[in-house]
């Protein structure tokens, strides 16, 4: 795999807030990564910096294996970039804006031409290339946004939220977009919309206040939630107690917990030990004491309960 | 030099593609003509040149130019394009450049439209046509000069209003440092050496030398060493003060 963009250590400050404290990250050609974090934890920052618009306090970054500090041209050139909120020339029709962008990335005549008419296709802007971006809606603005990114073809595309304000359907088409074009190209995506990152990201790095604290696929932020893998299911109250024993005596569940449910119905909670798959195991269970239940899944462990837990552990020292 | 042209491209289709450019050229106009015929007494005068013509630039260009020169940056800094525009791959020269060209390009399309008031001079007498190109040259560069401290001050603030008022406040010390209203406030305090250098930042004293005729390279070079103080000082500001 090939290493297309590297940050080794940034760091950076704005007067006494630390935005970015200490990030490192690798990205290969074929990753989609996923940026997650709450507002203001330090994504755009960390994103400013490796397309050079910043320059880190301390600590380096490479995209392309050009410093983003010492070679920012060939490093610029190497990677499309979307700002937050896709700004673009209000003034300008989409046509001229993207005319203006391949001209400045040095394209002429007929490959300039080519080049705009890929890009127009593949964001699907072919309708509105007359139109002032002025009077253009959020959606098509933000296409216009991605086209200028994508327009030559980079090796690293950096996006600010992408999908930030943009209805399902639109959502949906940059979704599929990134997705098209993930196998040859290294793609980062911040974002706070938890879905976004199972539904494009090979991986996810999730950053607090300036700091990576997750770094795995979706699936592995899944496993540090305690639910992960728990069997939850609904019975009726008043067999409640003698189900919660049955559960406690099998050895692959640690713990039943009960959560009250609506209807006359109780839900209990198995907790396995270890994080281990146990719905075989209550299942049997159940079908060899013939206990009927209402309603049985599995917890997959929410990726918004991880975020949240993962992201708010001081909540409490007032600072957060 | 591909990358500039490309930027001053695209900013002089900005000017022309607003109101902006048509108003800002018919007030030039009619104003340097009104000023020269009726201030100026181009008739009274009975001689056959633009001086009452090109006298009155410095005033009009100490109201104009901070107009244009100030949504240079401060618009790129509150629309947020100013991070498409230096995430792209040129230089921050580059993009100082390439916009305070089409600036400039932008003022010389407005002084080259004045050109009834020399074939008006030209049918009523005979000037000396090199004096009056003389004049138009120093009349461009003193804009320019005026042009280079708006694109510095625009880069400082997003406020496009600020820009302009604090331009047109730094552009009038300039123009009146040569005036007893400056210089008696550094007299009293002032070693005479630094009233002396004062005086000779005055725009007015460097241009009058040029409307007279006299072909004065020291106040060309005055000019040319602004502009370049004052786009290198551009420079400085827009990667300090770029993610403000």
């Amino acid at each position: 795999m090939t290493l297309l963009v590297e940050a080794d250590r940034l760091s950076k400050s704005f007067g006494a807030i630390r935005a970015v404290d200490d990030i490192s990250l690798r990205v290969s050609k074929g990753e989609v990564l996923g940026f997650l974090g709450p507002n203001g934890a330090g994504k755009s920052t960390t994103m400013k910096i490796l397309t050079g618009f910043l320059e880190p306090d301390s600590g380096s970054a490479r995209v392309c294996s050009f410093d983003v500090v010492e070679h920012p041209k060939e490093a610029k050139a190497c990677l499309g970039y979307l700002p937050e909120g896709a700004p673009a020339y209000g003034d300008m029709t989409s046509r001229g804006f993207l005319e203006f962008i391949a001209e400045i990335r040095g394209f002429e005549g007929a490959a300039k031409s080519a080049r705009i008419a890929s890009a127009v296709e593949r964001t699907g802007l072919q309708g509105v290339l007359g139109q002032r971006i002025d009077t253009l809606s959020k959606g098509y603005k933000r296409r216009v946004g991605l086209a200028q990114a994508i327009l030559h073809d980079p090796a690293v595309l950096i996006m600010d939220e992408p999908t930030d304000g943009l209805d399902p359907n639109q959502k949906h088409l940059v979704r599929k977009l990134i997705t098209d074009m993930a196998k040859d190209k290294a793609i980062i995506v911040s974002t706070h919309i938890l879905e976004e990152v199972e539904a494009v990201c090979t991986r996810a790095v999730v950053i607090d206040r300036g700091r990576i604290v997750a770094d795995g696929t979706a699936e592995d932020l899944q496993r540090r939630m305690p639910y992960h893998n728990a069997v939850a299911i609904k019975v009726d109250a008043a067999r409640a107690d003698a189900v919660a024993g049955a559960l406690s005596a099998l050895s692959s569940i640690e713990r039943v917990e009960r959560l009250p449910s609506a209807n006359g119905h109780i839900q209990l909670r198995a907790m396995p030990r270890n994080g281990s798959a146990i719905a075989t195991d209550v299942a049997a269970l159940l079908r060899e004491k013939s206990i009927t239940v209402e309603e049985m899944f599995v917890e997959r462990g929410k990726l918004d309960d991880v975020f949240r837990q993962i992201t708010t552990s001081d909540v409490g020292s007032g600072n957060a | 030099m591909h990358n500039i042209w490309v930027i001053t491209k695209r900013e002089l289709g900005a000017y022309f593609g607003t109101p902006l450019a048509y108003i800002f050229v018919v007030i030039f106009v009619a104003l340097t003509g009104a000023f020269a015929f009726y201030v100026g007494n181009f008739f009274e005068r009975g001689q056959a040149d633009l001086q009452p013509f090109f006298l009155y630039h410095v005033w009009l260009y100490l109201l104009l130019v901070p107009a244009i020169a100030m949504r240079l940056w401060a618009e790129e800094r509150k629309s947020g394009t100013i991070e498409l525009l230096m995430t792209l791959p040129i230089s921050t020269i580059e993009a100082i450049l390439g916009k305070f060209f089409a600036a400039w390009i932008f003022i010389g399309v407005a002084l080259a439209l004045t050109f009834p008031m020399w074939i008006t001079v030209n049918i009523l007498g005979n000037p000396d046509n090199g004096v009056i190109f003389t004049g138009y040259l120093g009349s461009f560069m003193m804009a320019g000069a005026f042009l280079a401290i708006g694109s510095c001050i625009s880069a400082l603030t997003k406020n496009q209003v600020i820009a302009f008022i604090v331009a047109a406040t730094l552009c009038f010390l300039f123009v009146m440092s040569g005036a007893e209203l400056v210089l008696n406030f550094f007299r009293p305090w002032a070693p005479e050496f630094l009233v002396q250098a004062i005086a000779s930042m005055s725009f007015i004293n460097h241009f009058d030398q040029i409307v007279k005729g006299v072909f004065s390279l020291p106040s060309f070079i005055f000019y040319v060493s602004l502009i370049v103080f004052f786009l290198f000082a551009n420079v400085i500001v827009v990667e300090q003060r770029k993610a403000a």
